[in-house]
Parts: C-alpha cells; sequence; structure tokens
C-alpha cells in the first residue's frame, strides 16, 4: 500500500472505532485513535501474516500489551481480513467474541493473547521473542504499550530482560499521548524522561511523530535493521486524534460517543 | 533406614528426565535456581534454561509468551512470591488463556523453617485453586514429586502449580507406586475413619494411624496429591465408608485441602469433618521440626482430631 492509501486506511479505521463504540454505548476511544497509524502500518504494511490462516508458524506476532485500545486492534483484524466487518457491531456484547478486554478463550482470530491488566504485554513479547530464537525463526514480535502503562514496574523488568538476552526481534511501540485516567502523566505519575530511560535499559530507541505514516515506517524499518538491541519506538501522539473534541481530553480515555457526537466525528472523518 | 529428600529434588530430577525426553521443554527460574533445583536442569540444558533474576512477575509473563512459540514452559519460584507477587500474571494470562505453563513452587508451608513467615506460603493453594483453568498438586514425597512433574508436564494441557517443600523427609512411596493425576491414593484401608491428607502432612498421618491402631480405631489414609481437580469421588467413597473425615495440610484452613473436602462433601455426602492445618495466622522463625509442633502439625494433632471426629461421629442419630 502506498502511503496515502495507509492513511485513507487509517481514517476508515477511525470511522470504524466510532461506530463500534456508538453501537457498544461504552469502550476506550481516546488510546484506539491515538494509535491508529501505527495500528495501520503494522497490519497493512509491516507484519507478515496471513488473516486466512492467522495461527500460520512463520508469522511475525502482535501482542497488545494496552488492552482497552482492543477496538482499533478489532477493526485492523476485521479491515484485514481476519473476520466480517459485521461483526465488529458486537463488541462488548454478551456472547461476543469482541470482549471489552481481549479474551483468548474466544478464539477471535488474530488475537494472540488476553490483555487488559496492564504491564504485562512486553513481557509476553519478551517469551515470545525467546521462543522464536530458540526455534532458529526469524519471525519478527511487536508488542503495543501505552504511556500510562510505564507506570506499572512489570514493564521494566520486561525491557531489562529483552536488553539482557539481546532481542533484536523484538519491538516494543509506545503510544506517548501524554495522558492517563486521572490527568495528564507529567502531573499524575511522571515517566520522562522517556528516551532515557529505553537508551539506559540497553535499548535502541527511535522516536517520531506517531500520526506521520511515513515516520512511523520508517522507525519499523529501522527497528529490522539493529542487530543487537531490541526497538523502542516512543510514537508522539494526540490522545483522540482525529476527532476535535476528543482530541487531548481526558475524559475520553473510556467514554463512548453519543450518537450526536458520533455524527459529528463522523463528519470531521469524511475523507 | 528411610530415605530422606525434598520434593523439591524430586521435582529437579524429574525436569531433567522431561528434559531428555521432550525438546520443547524450558524451564524459567527467577534468581532461586540452587534453591529450587532448576540449577540440575540448567546444567543440563543451558539453552533450554532462563534465569530471569528476581522478577516474578515478569518470569510468569516470559513463560506465557514461551508457551505460545509452542513450548512447554516450566517456570519455577519460591511459592510465596509465585503465588502471591504473580498472581495477577498467572490468573489473566496464564489461567485465562489456558497456557502450557507449569509453575514449580518450592518452599511451600512452615517448613521453609528458619526463614520466618515472610517466606513460608501458608495460602498458596487457595490461592491458585481459585482460578479457572489451574490445577494444583501437592507432591508427598521426592520420588511422587518426581513422576508427577514427568508425567503431568507432558500429558496435562495448560496450566498447573505444584507445591514443593524445602525441608528433607522421608519417602512413603516406592518407584512401583503408580502417580495417576487426579486420582487420590489410598495408603492404607481402615474402617472408622478417613485421613485425607497432602504434602508433608502424609508422613504425619500415617504415623497417627499407628498410634491410633493401639486404641483400636481403624483409619483409611488417603494421599490426595491432586488437590484440583479433585478426586470427588474417593471423597465421597470414604465418607460413606468410614462415615468420618479428618483432613492435614501445611496450609491455612480457609481454602485449601480441607475448605475443598468441605466444599464437596457438605453438598454430596455430610459427615463429621476436623481439619489439621494452619489456624488463620502466620509462621515464624524456627526449625521445620520446632514449627510443626507449635503450629499443631504433627501426627498427635491428626491423632485428637481423629479422636474429636469418632465422638461426634458416634452423636449422630441414625434415622
Amino acid at each position: 500500500m502506498t502511503n496515502k492509501e495507509l492513511e485513507k486506511k487509517a481514517n476508515q479505521i477511525r470511522r470504524d472505532i466510532v461506530l463500534m463504540l456508538l453501537e457498544s454505548g461504552s469502550g476506550h476511544p481516546g488510546g484506539s485513535l491515538s494509535s491508529t497509524e501505527i495500528m495501520v502500518a503494522l497490519y497493512f504494511s509491516v507484519l507478515k501474516h496471513n488473516p486466512e490462516n492467522p495461527d500460520w508458524v512463520m508469522r511475525d506476532r502482535f501482542i497488545l500489551s494496552k488492552g482497552h485500545s482492543c477496538p482499533v486492534h478489532y477493526a485492523c483484524l476485521a479491515r484485514a481480513g481476519y473476520f466480517s466487518e459485521e461483526e465488529l457491531f458486537t463488541l462488548r456484547k454478551l456472547g461476543s467474541r469482541l470482549q471489552g478486554h481481549p479474551g483468548k478463550d474466544r478464539k477471535l482470530p488474530g488475537i494472540e493473547v488476553s490483555s487488559g491488566s496492564l504491564g504485562q504485554g512486553l513481557s509476553i513479547a519478551v517469551g515470545n521473542a525467546l521462543g522464536i530464537k530458540l526455534d532458529n525463526q526469524g519471525q519478527r514480535v511487536y508488542c503495543l504499550m501505552g504511556d500510562g502503562e510505564l507506570n506499572e514496574g512489570q514493564v521494566w523488568e520486561a525491557a531489562m530482560a529483552a536488553a539482557h538476552y539481546r532481542l533484536n526481534n523484538l519491538c516494543a511501540i509506545v503510544d506517548n499521548n501524554g495522558l492517563q485516567i486521572d490527568g495528564c502523566l507529567k502531573d499524575v505519575m511522571n515517566i520522562e524522561p522517556l528516551r532515557e530511560k529505553w537508551n539506559s535499559f540497553g535499548w535502541h530507541t527511535v522516536e517520531i511523530d506517531g500520526h506521520n505514516m511515513q515516520e512511523v515506517l520508517n522507525a519499523f524499518k529501522t527497528a529490522e535493521k539493529e542487530k543487537n538491541k531490541p526497538t523502542a519506538i516512543i510514537a508522539h501522539t494526540i490522545k483522540g486524534k482525529g476527532i476535535s473534541f476528543m482530541e487531548n481530553v481526558v475524559g475520553w480515555h473510556g467514554k463512548a460517543p453519543n450518537k450526536e457526537q458520533a455524527d459529528q466525528a463522523l463528519k470531521e472523518l469524511s475523507f | 533406614m528411610v530415605k530422606m529428600s525434598s520434593t523439591r529434588e524430586g521435582c529437579g530430577e524429574g525436569l531433567v528426565l522431561l528434559g531428555e525426553k521432550n525438546k520443547k521443554v524450558v524451564v524459567l527460574d527467577a534468581d532461586t535456581s540452587c534453591s529450587t533445583k532448576t540449577d540440575m536442569f540448567a546444567k543440563k540444558f543451558p539453552h533450554r534454561f532462563f534465569n530471569v533474576g528476581v522478577a516474578e512477575q515478569n518470569l510468569m509473563g516470559i513463560a506465557a509468551g514461551l508457551s505460545l512459540t509452542d513450548k512447554i514452559a516450566f517456570a519455577s519460584g519460591y511459592s510465596i512470591f509465585v503465588s502471591g507477587k504473580a498472581w495477577d500474571q498467572i490468573r489473566n494470562v496464564i489461567c485465562y488463556c489456558n497456557l502450557n505453563v507449569k509453575i514449580g513452587a518450592t518452599h511451600a508451608g512452615i517448613t521453609v523453617g528458619a526463614d520466618g513467615a515472610t517466606h513460608q506460603a501458608l495460602e498458596d493453594i487457595a490461592l491458585m485453586r481459585v482460578i479457572p483453568n489451574m490445577k494444583v498438586v501437592v507432591p508427598c514425597d521426592a520420588l511422587e514429586a518426581r513422576k508427577a512433574v514427568f508425567k503431568i508436564a507432558e500429558e496435562v494441557k495448560g496450566p498447573v502449580y505444584f507445591r514443593l517443600g524445602r525441608a528433607a523427609i522421608p519417602m512413603i512411596t516406592h518407584e512401583s507406586t503408580p502417580f495417576i493425576f487426579g486420582k487420590a491414593l489410598t495408603l492404607n484401608e481402615g474402617k472408622d475413619v478417613t485421613i485425607i491428607a497432602c504434602g508433608i502432612m502424609v508422613g504425619e498421618a500415617l504415623k497417627a494411624v499407628e498410634e491410633l491402631k493401639k486404641e483400636g480405631i481403624s483409619v483409611k489414609v488417603l494421599n490426595f496429591h491432586t488437590i484440583k481437580p479433585p478426586d470427588k469421588e474417593a471423597i465421597i467413597q470414604a465418607a460413606k465408608q468410614t462415615g468420618a473425615l479428618v483432613t492435614a495440610e501445611e496450609h491455612q484452613l480457609i481454602g485449601g485441602l480441607g475448605g475443598m473436602v468441605s466444599e464437596i462433601i457438605a453438598k454430596e455426602m455430610p459427615v463429621p469433618l476436623e481439619m489439621v492445618g494452619i489456624k488463620d495466622s502466620f509462621g515464624e522463625s524456627g526449625t521445620a521440626k520446632e514449627l510443626m509442633e507449635k503450629f499443631g502439625l504433627t501426627a498427635k494433632a491428626i491423632a485428637i482430631a481423629v479422636r474429636k471426629v469418632m465422638k461426634r461421629k458416634k452423636k449422630i442419630i441414625p434415622l
């Protein structure tokens, strides 16, 4: 796909997110919208995967550590062909394979692991990357985390281990939108200096504008070239990106739009 | 003389046998491999051993990730820390996803000894058995631990928690004793009362049998190595056959083996039940033997419970 096509896809995914949340009446728009370009780049350009054979052994692995942002993941999976787009509208409903936070027990194609309890995904990704290396295979492992999630101590246990084992097949992406549930990160629990933290933990670190498709793609390419270290991509993003009244507003972390708000959002997202 | 060994050593031996047989087995530890005895596996299969440092939560996450690349991941550490500190990781990832992660939790119970209360896991059976998909196994001696680890890791899919001890204890089973996951093992037949025990308390139960025999009380003993899934049939059968039960465990009375047995008999076959275990308290420093005396985890305490339950049994007027 060309950059233009990927950008168009991101727009479509944002519309999906709005419509899914309108239907479900609850969910997390803010972090889904801030990570849309990253997710689109992964599912429509970077990942070696096969939606028709989700368990393909040679597939790259994607671990969504910030499980609450599953609307963007579900939308990407559906648009990539893992399951029907109609199923997106079962989000959070009784009996659905699209749980409020991803549940592997539901066997939704493309979901590698349950998530929702923050701070755990990077450890799982480290285990994936170690297992792949043990089998002398070349798949890559990607893990998307929130910036508020970096408050969790386990993230840094995993960061230490990834560098220790020289997991150059591992790439962590931090959706650095600067907001957590109770407010700005700098007020609730400051995580800066972020780049220096990852560097000092022994990671190769890249900083990008997480909404610039070219920068996102370049970052993933740089990560692939790294021979000795895992790569952390710090993606500077805007929470609620693309919908004016949601952008940088803490209140839109975990709230669904009503009909009027959704109409306004879709109008803004018309391509 | 009876051979002495610990269940953690039995586990270490089992892992080496398993590693030889199955190349998919990987072992992880959290800077405790010399104590948990996973160092035996580490020496033999260094490329399949991962020491993640003092980080139990990460230990469980990495084990989960390895299992997702078609490995049988055996994660080992001190029971107090793996069951407590990493409970969320075990619950929300390993058990919710039903991953093939086996947990070797050593230094369980009060017999850890001198290290004291912070290192004595007395709640881990309760913490683990309450989680869906989790299986809980408490071997009674080193041989049983070896067999359990060797057989279960391959035969039983999904998460299993092995509760293992630090102390060297007498060997009760033999090479030829069968180990069947989920099936209680009858070690002594009797008609008046049944002692249902696990781990180190199986040996104490057998000692109590001898003492009670002198008083003319005939005691059946079940080695209840699989706490979950429980062998319901064996419990109901014992309740029917002997009309009274005593449970014995190196764990809190709340939520452990006794709790599990009472959950079953209350519904299926109510009979008088007495429970031997830790009475809602923390442990302390001391030798294993001193602590077992102080906290009432002895053959003597079991015998007292048996006499008590026999009295209650006699008071029940047949309809």
